[in-house]
């Protein structure tokens, strides 16, 4: 049997599609009725105004709705989201996609927001940041020093 | 007028949501004229924190889209130096700055102690996403402030325009924040009892809130409840 969790991985990010909603660390949540036919998905948001957060829980709700009678989607904003929720398979998949993924760990007060380790291209680590805020609120605008090929950087958030 | 109050002033949900609010248009008047592309996309993008910041807040009022778009400018209780406009790209960096100062007193107190619950989880999601627009504003008003003889004139131009703005915010600690930033931007060092405009908390503001809120709520109001 296909379980909610199987479902959810199913589900992209829309706007880093090769990530699920599960490799982003957003699924919080996940309380199935006792027999099976009602499903309760909590989502924590990534940022406060990220437009794919409407979207993610549709795309969520439409995914389980092929498989459970009622669907409830639930938003809970605390404690909030940290790139340290990213799955392992998540940052793999980020670099291989040609986004560099956030590195270290996110402390508080939040005054450093990493740099890649390599150059999601070429592998140097010859970096340096080109803007501090990119195509998404998660992510910065960096280069590769080695190669000159711009790419995004997913901000230690 | 203000009184420049030493302890920091936790302001109110509709002063702290309609203050994000307001702002975050400001910003985005910014997009497609920033000075450059990574600055446009910059404000894009710290408007939409701050966009995604009132919503929570304004959610925790009532209808969210009702209260943006159907009050009028004197039911509005942002601080008033939110509604300034942007003038030259200095002084809207340097309202930023003291502005993202404020907020990062003003978020972590809330998510520490605000009544309602989903105002503790807005303040602690805005907390991180402040950080990272007070290094951004910091930055520039230093990049500015100690640049060339011009930048150098318009940064102590906008500074002298915005310090009576700031007696809504301002607070010890607030002081505390912008100081040693003032400093290495070689910006003088105004005095803190210096004179105050007053505040927005019985409806009062400058005319320019109407505007802005005319541009923001014309959609709206021509195609009530309009979705796509």
């Amino acid at each position: 049997m296909v379980t909610a969790w199987q479902i959810l991985e199913t589900v992209p990010d829309p706007e880093i599609p090769v990530l699920s909603v599960v490799d982003l660390g957003i699924v919080r949540d996940v309380q199935e009725s006792g027999d099976g036919r009602a499903v309760t998905v909590t989502l924590t948001p990534t940022y406060s105004g990220c437009p794919a957060t409407e979207v993610i829980m549709r795309d969520v709700r439409t995914a389980l709705e092929a498989s459970y009678d009622v669907v409830e989607v639930h938003t809970r904003l605390s404690p909030a989201w940290t790139t340290d929720w990213l799955s392992e398979a998540g940052r793999q998949k980020l670099q291989n996609f040609g986004i560099a993924p956030p590195s270290g760990r996110t402390t508080l007060p939040l005054v450093d927001v990493g740099a890649p380790a390599t150059c999601p291209h070429c592998g140097a680590s010859d970096v340096e940041e080109l803007s501090a805020f990119g195509s998404t609120p998660c992510k910065a605008l960096w280069r590769c020093v080695s190669c000159r090929e711009p790419f995004d950087y997913m901000k230690r958030h | 007028m203000v009184s420049a109050t030493s302890e920091l002033r936790i302001p109110s949900v509709p002063e702290l949501a309609d203050g994000c609010l307001v702002l975050s248009h400001r910003l985005s008047e910014w997009m497609s004229n920033a000075p450059t592309m990574e600055e446009d996309v910059a404000m894009g993008n710290i408007a939409l924190d701050l966009l995604g910041q009132a919503r929570g807040l304004l959610q925790t009022l009532g209808d969210e889209n009702e209260l943006a778009y159907f009050r009028e400018a004197q039911d509005f209780r942002n601080p008033v130096i939110c509604e300034l406009p942007n003038d030259d790209y200095g002084f809207t960096l340097l309202r930023q700055l003291l502005v993202d100062a404020w907020l990062s007193l003003v978020w972590p107190a809330l998510a520490a102690s605000a009544d309602d619950e989903r105002v503790r989880g807005v303040a602690e999601k805005a907390i991180k996403e402040n950080a990272y627009h007070l290094r951004h504003s910091s930055a520039w008003v230093v990049r500015l402030g100690d640049g060339t003889d011009e930048s150098h004139s318009r940064m102590l131009t906008a500074l002298e325009a915005l310090w009576p703005y700031r007696g809504e915010i301002a607070s010890d600690a607030w002081y505390d924040v912008i100081e040693p930033i003032l400093f290495e931007a070689t910006l003088p060092k105004l005095p803190r009892d210096a004179w105050t405009q007053r505040s927005s908390a019985d409806g009062w503001h400058t005319e320019h809130l109407s505007y802005l809120l005319a541009e923001m709520q014309s959609l709206a109001r021509a195609h009530p409840g309009a979705t796509w």
